[in-house]
């Protein structure tokens, strides 16, 4: 009877999966999405702990120990959850994908124990399993550890860059390098698959070593514009560790929860990609940043700078101005002044409206949830394609720290390795204010050759300064 | 290669669901306006902690008396949970800036009509 509910349960929850996922593709319906995922998760989780009982019926113990950590990992989830900035919402994504790789090599660390210390050790592993299932076995085990390890440690070195605290790490040799690790992790694994040393704790040991030290190395070179792939590659992967744990226990809720994230995490990588016109061989080689463009070698040319005060007057006496938000803006977290100067324009009879581009902020759509935090109405928001027939009816652009959306290299130069990324075409507007820390080429590492434009002026500073600047110099009008 | 066989006849009704949920993935993604693909990815990373069910089983079945596989067990409990606490929490909260921002425009187009 508990068994039969327990399956139940189960299956709820990987109905759940599947609805709440789909609600979460839609606008409307995806908070809602969200909760009944949830509370799938929650059945499954509940029903776990009270009913699952083993194929001789032995239930689960030590729910002092379960307990504790559920409650332990609920806290502390709940108040980093509640605390986080929007703007650091990346970080905190991968820091949770980061925990769920590192549950899943977990798993297979306790497995393999439990393997290894069957005593008398061979005896009762045959009992269990027949040899050949016994080697499918460990290898599921394996393949837990190795992909949760490899999304853990990438989870994390993504977070310290995404944070700001690790940089870009690159030289020669490096993908030899981590080939090479990834390639012996691999044959380890292999071998203890099929030599005698089946039960070597060490070579287990240093199997998961090895998978961290790859995951590290794998996320190091990779920079900027190209992280959230690299998150959404992660995320897929831990989808992956857990559904095997799905096969490990049978599990169906595990399995189809997990494929579902990993193929789901898939398609959203590429379609990432597709957003900003990049292979994901180019993503995952880290070879964007390194290639100098033609353009860079041309790009002594001269460029004009405004003042804040002039830049004021443009904007206060524009009859409609156009807000690009980039990072610059996301981590300068000056949405909120810079809603505030939407407002005060508005209030001059200035007409505003935000330009955003698929990608803008730190992660797709990001952008959308910063500006919704700061209370900017919905219909402000254009998406690309609106804003670009709406630009050349547009008197003023004001940039904030976008680079490569709005790069016209993407129409013009097919030498560019942004070319056919779609863009937002600022340059048709009457005047662009480009307000960026200094002229360093954005996460492309490609020269924008807007900023060298006649109708371009470059008002230096970072954007949550400048845009005070600005409103206090707009007020003094 | 005898084994793999025999393994996928043992487990074919796993291998279906896999296949299916494969499909079932790509699917369900593949039309999202790219407005949602931060919540989106972080709604999936908040079902993938759905591995927290293995941790919950490794530690209900480790004996009381073995610290190691209950320490391990203990920590991949704790930190399933954040992926999953954490995971569906944090995705509220951004998807909530959509909807208040949403009913906005809806009490706007009310007044309007």
């Amino acid at each position: 009877m508990g068994l039969a509910v327990l399956s139940l349960c189960y299956l709820i929850g990987s109905v759940t999966f599947i609805v709440g996922l789909k609600m979460l593709s839609h606008p409307r319906t995806a908070r809602r999405g969200n909760l009944v995922a949830a509370a799938g998760m929650g059945i499954a989780i509940v029903g776990t702990i009270f009913l699952y009982q083993t194929e001789d019926g032995t239930r689960l113990h030590n729910y002092g120990w379960i307990f504790s950590g559920l409650i332990i990992g609920g806290i502390i989830g709940t108040v980093l959850a509640r605390k986080v900035k929007m703007t650091a919402m990346p970080e905190m994504v991968s820091l949770f994908n980061g925990m769920g790789g590192l549950c899943a090599a977990l798993i297979s660390v306790n497995e393999f124990e439990h393997l290894t210390h069957a005593d008398p050790l061979l005896f009762v592993a045959a009992a269990l399993f027949s040899g050949q299932n016994l080697l499918l076995h460990v290898f599921i085990i394996l393949a837990g550890l190795v992909i949760g390890s490899i999304s853990f440690s990438g989870s994390m070195i993504a977070l310290g860059k995404l944070a700001g605290k690790i940089g870009v790490w690159r030289f020669q040799g490096q993908q030899v390098l981590n080939i090479s690790v990834l390639v012996i992790t691999l044959l380890l694994a292999v071998g203890l698959l099929t030599q005698d040393a089946f039960f070597n704790g060490w070579v287990f040991g240093l199997i998961m070593l090895l998978a961290l030290v790859y995951g590290i190395l794998f996320v190091m070179p990779i920079g900027g514009a190209d992280m959230p792939v690299v998150i959404s590659v992660l995320n897929s992967c831990t989808g992956i560790a857990a559904a095997c744990g799905g096969f490990l226990y049978d599990n169906q809720v595990m399995l189809t929860g997990g494929i579902l994230v990993g193929s789901a995490g898939a398609i959203l990588t590429v379609l990432m990609c597709k957003a900003m016109n990049r292979s994901l061989k180019n993503v995952l080689l880290g070879s964007f940043g390194g290639v100098k463009s033609g353009q860079a070698a041309q790009a002594q040319q001269s460029y004009k700078e405004i003042t804040v005060s002039d830049a004021a007057v443009v904007l206060a006496y524009a009859k409609k101005v156009m807000i690009v938000p980039g990072y610059g803006l996301a981590v300068a977290q000056a949405q909120h002044t810079c809603h505030e100067l939407e407002k005060l324009l508005e209030e001059r009879g200035v007409e505003v409206k935000y330009a955003i581009h698929p990608v803008a902020g730190r992660m797709p759509g990001h952008m959308n949830v910063l500006l919704a935090e700061a209370d900017v109405p919905y219909e402000k928001l254009l998406e690309m394609e609106q804003a670009n027939s709406e630009f050349e009816t547009t008197d003023a652009v004001l940039v904030l720290g976008a680079n490569d959306v709005v790069n016209p290299a993407a129409k013009e130069d097919p030498g560019s390795p942004i070319y056919g990324m779609p863009v937002l075409e600022v340059e048709k507007a009457g005047t662009i204010i480009v307000n960026k820390r200094s002229m360093k080429p954005g996460y492309a590492g490609i020269e924008n050759m807007l900023f060298y434009r006649p109708k371009t002026a470059m008002l230096f500073g970072d954007a949550k300064q400048t845009l005070q600047q600005l409103i206090q110099a707009i007020k003094e009008l | 290669m005898g084994s793999l066989l025999q393994f996928l006849h043992d487990h074919l009704e796993m291998a279906y669901i896999v296949v299916l949920s494969v499909f079932l993935g790509v699917e369900v993604i593949s039309r999202v306006p790219s407005v949602l693909h931060t919540p989106l990815m972080s709604g999936a990373n908040a079902i993938h902690g759905v591995v927290i069910i293995g941790a919950i089983i490794v530690m209900g079945q480790a004996s009381p008396d073995n610290y190691f596989a209950l320490i391990i067990g203990f920590l991949a409990v704790i930190v399933g949970t954040l992926n999953v606490v954490g995971g569906f929490v944090v995705t509220d909260r951004m998807l909530d800036m959509f909807r208040t921002r949403k009913k906005k425009t809806d009490l706007q187009e009310n007044r309007n009509g």
